[in-house]
């Protein structure tokens, strides 16, 4: 049997990194402070060290600049891993993701393809405020040529890494900052990838489908124990892959159920949500009992001292469950 | 005129110094000329047919082949060019054929881009061009990027990347050279300035002196060059490809030129610039220039002149009319190449669009 280890989020994606560098030595992690210091959460601790500074190693503080160097990198055949230090400081390097890396493949005709991999903190609750608390995601998600990627626990993140690393295409990797020290996961300590573009039922249930990922996917666990206490009986999806994204698995679900509430922090208005409810009720109509509903962060900046009021919790989540079902 | 050139080699009557006659054989002086040639037919033709609403856009580069050729020109084939999106003449140095060039100007089925962006954007990964993009300054980090690459995998390549003075204002510009200052990567940066960012002169992009200048600040030797004197820019690029091939990191090149057309097919430089001010570059032709001293050299005259322009202008009529008789891309192609594999959401946009297209192709056909 393989050997396991207890590992919380950030020691699974330094686990993750050090597999690949090991195994592509055209790999190369890149950003603000990842080389002795090992980031500001530690999740590239020890990776210098052992890979040298030519593999592992810090650069000026300009996102574009990183995230530009890494496409010309990927054009030369290295593959660069980069390290957006916050999701919120990745804007100064929109330009270059949404309109070169996203674009390279295609606007080539294929004769070029960077594979660039962007891994950043993202998400609140860690009492942040505007600029250290945002997801980003539905601005990547409305780029054609990128993946997003979401993992909500250790094993998740582990897996999801190496197969967004094994894959060809650009990923946005949004790692959920609020859970990279909660609970540890036993995990295996071998290379191992999980399939991305593939949705996780985390729970069987019969009454309504609760959908959301990263953090969120948490606090609607502790939502569905409140129902569960309420006599309801939810069953739970965590997306783990924002683009392409598992609406099969979405579909299957609420056909079964006749209902389904999305959570996620970012505003409502454009949020990913509002594809993903979209995109069931084209294919599930006939199915549903009640309307689709969206639990979100709100059309606000993201707050500092209110953050608890902002970012859905399991008492709002609890809430819209009921309410649905009671429809 | 204020900025003209601090480095020249070529005398007016073509002549140049002993010393400087080897920095370019006699065959490299006979291919910039038909390069020359080929793109100043190239710049009258593709404007007309512009203007003939046969093509959406066009961006002449007359003027500047001294720079752009002489840049080309101090490189080897597999080290990238990033291009800005004026330089034709790179395209032309490395022998890519017209019809892969017609073919992305007219969008059509051998487009090796598969006609997805629009005329000047090129990209041709098996002459190590790859591809231009709109938003200007965007690839000059890209140069960095792979001159890291070629470092760390010691391929002893050397990246090359071109911009405009008006691009040396963008963000993109100050990262690019910090970043391959404090990495000492082999890339070389070349401002291309023309005088004007489509109507906005020169003086209204910097305060500084030069933009060489800059140079220093982001730990890299900086030099002007005369622009229109294809044996100076050769001497300059030499110098700094060889530096950055031995691990002597990146050079900041600013070559003093002018657009004698205009930016675009979109733009009129007459609303913005005088007469006389152009008249006075043309002076300083580069072809010019460079035709007196294949004269001098021995290895050019009227008569050959004649031949290449002729023979360039029938081949490019010929091989236009050819491309022009290609089909669109397929239309599935639309749907492939954004990821490496379609995903689930667009194969349903994908099915649809085309089971209607087939249908609405079906009720065009029925005899009613």
């Amino acid at each position: 049997m393989a050997e396991t280890g207890s590992l919380n989020m950030i020691q699974a994606l330094g686990n993750a990194l050090d597999h690949y560098l090991e195994r592509d030595e055209t790999a190369v992690v890149l950003g603000e402070d990842v080389g002795g210091f090992g980031g500001v959460f530690r999740v590239t601790a020890g990776l210098q060290e052992k890979y040298g500074s030519d593999r592992v190693f810090d650069t000026p503080l300009a996102e574009a600049g990183i995230v530009g160097m890494a496409i010309g990198m990927g054009l030369g055949g290295l593959r660069p891993i980069v390290e957006i230090q916050f999701a919120d400081f990745i804007f100064p390097a929109f330009d270059q993701i949404v309109n070169e890396l996203a674009k390279y493949r295609y606007r080539s005709g294929g004769q070029y393809a960077p594979r660039v991999m962007i891994r950043t903190p993202y998400g609140g609750g860690i009492r942040g405020g505007h600029y250290h608390s945002q997801s980003p995601e539905a601005y990547f998600a409305h780029t054609p040529g990128l993946r997003v990627v979401v993992p909500s626990g250790p094993y998740e993140a582990k897996g999801l890494l190496l197969g967004a690393l094994e894959c060809a295409d650009p990923v946005i990797f949004l790692e959920p900052k609020r859970i990279y020290r909660a609970a540890k996961g036993e995990i295996p300590l071998d290379y191992y990838t999980l399939p991305l573009e593939r949705a996780q039922l985390v729970r069987k249930g019969e009454d309504i489908t609760l959908v959301a990922w990263g953090a969120m996917l948490h606090t609607c666990q502790e939502a569905v124990a409140l129902a569960e206490g309420e006599g309801y009986d939810v069953e739970l999806i965590d997306l783990q892959s924002i683009v392409p994204y598992d609406l099969h698995t979405l579909v299957r679900s609420v056909t079964k159920t006749g209902r389904m509430v999305v959570v996620h922090e970012a505003p409502m208005t454009c949020g990913f949500g509002a594809e993903l409810v979209a995109a069931v009720q084209a294919e599930a109509f006939d199915h549903l009992r009640a309307p689709l509903l969206r639990i979100t962060g709100f059309d606000t900046p993201f707050p500092y001292s209110l953050e608890d009021h902002y970012l859905p919790s399991a008492e709002r989540i609890l809430r819209g469950l009921v309410e649905t079902i009671e429809y | 005129m204020a900025g003209l050139p601090l480095f020249s080699i070529l005398n007016e009557d073509g002549s140049c110094e002993e010393a400087y006659r080897g920095l370019l054989t006699d065959e490299e002086v006979r291919q910039a000329l038909d390069a020359m040639i080929l793109n100043r037919i190239l710049d009258r033709r593709l404007l007309m047919l512009q203007r003939q609403g046969r093509l959406a856009f066009w961006m002449t580069s007359r003027g500047e082949e001294a720079t752009i050729l002489g840049s080309a020109a101090s490189l080897l084939p597999d080290d990238p060019i990033f291009l800005s999106y004026r330089e034709l003449g790179c395209l032309l140095w490395r022998r890519i054929p017209l019809p892969l060039i017609f073919n992305q100007l007219i969008g059509n089925s051998r487009d090796l881009c598969l006609g997805r962006q629009m005329p000047v954007h090129y990209c041709y990964k098996e002459w190590a061009i790859p591809s231009v993009s709109s938003p200007v300054g965007t690839q000059l980090p890209h140069a960095c990027g792979f001159g890291y690459a070629a470092k760390m995998r010691g391929t002893g390549q050397v990246a090359l990347a071109f911009c405009g003075e008006g691009t040396a204002s963008e963000g993109d510009f100050h990262t690019a050279l910090n970043f391959a200052g404090v990495f000492a990567t082999p890339t070389i940066f070349v401002i291309r300035n023309n005088g004007y960012a489509i109507s906005t002169p020169e003086s209204s992009q910097t305060a500084a002196e030069s933009l060489a200048i800059r140079a220093e600040g982001y730990g890299m030797p900086g030099f002007q060059v005369d622009g229109n004197d294809l044996l100076a820019v050769a001497k300059v690029l030499g110098e700094a490809v060889a530096r950055a091939r031995s691990g002597g990191g990146p050079t900041l090149v600013e070559a003093m030129t002018y657009r004698m057309g205009p930016h675009s097919t979109a733009d009129d430089p007459s609303a913005y610039r005088s007469d006389d001010e152009a008249a006075e570059w043309n002076r300083l032709d580069p072809y010019e220039r460079l035709k007196s001293h294949g004269i001098w050299r021995g290895v050019w005259s009227e008569e050959e002149e004649a031949t290449t322009r002729a023979t360039w202008d029938e081949r490019v009529v010929s091989t236009l009319a050819e491309c022009e008789r290609h089909p669109p891309p397929r239309i599935e192609s639309l749907f492939e190449g954004v990821l490496e594999t379609v995903s689930p959401q667009l194969e349903a946009q994908r099915d649809a669009y085309l089971a209607a297209h087939r249908r609405r192709q079906q009720d065009e056909f029925e005899v009613p």
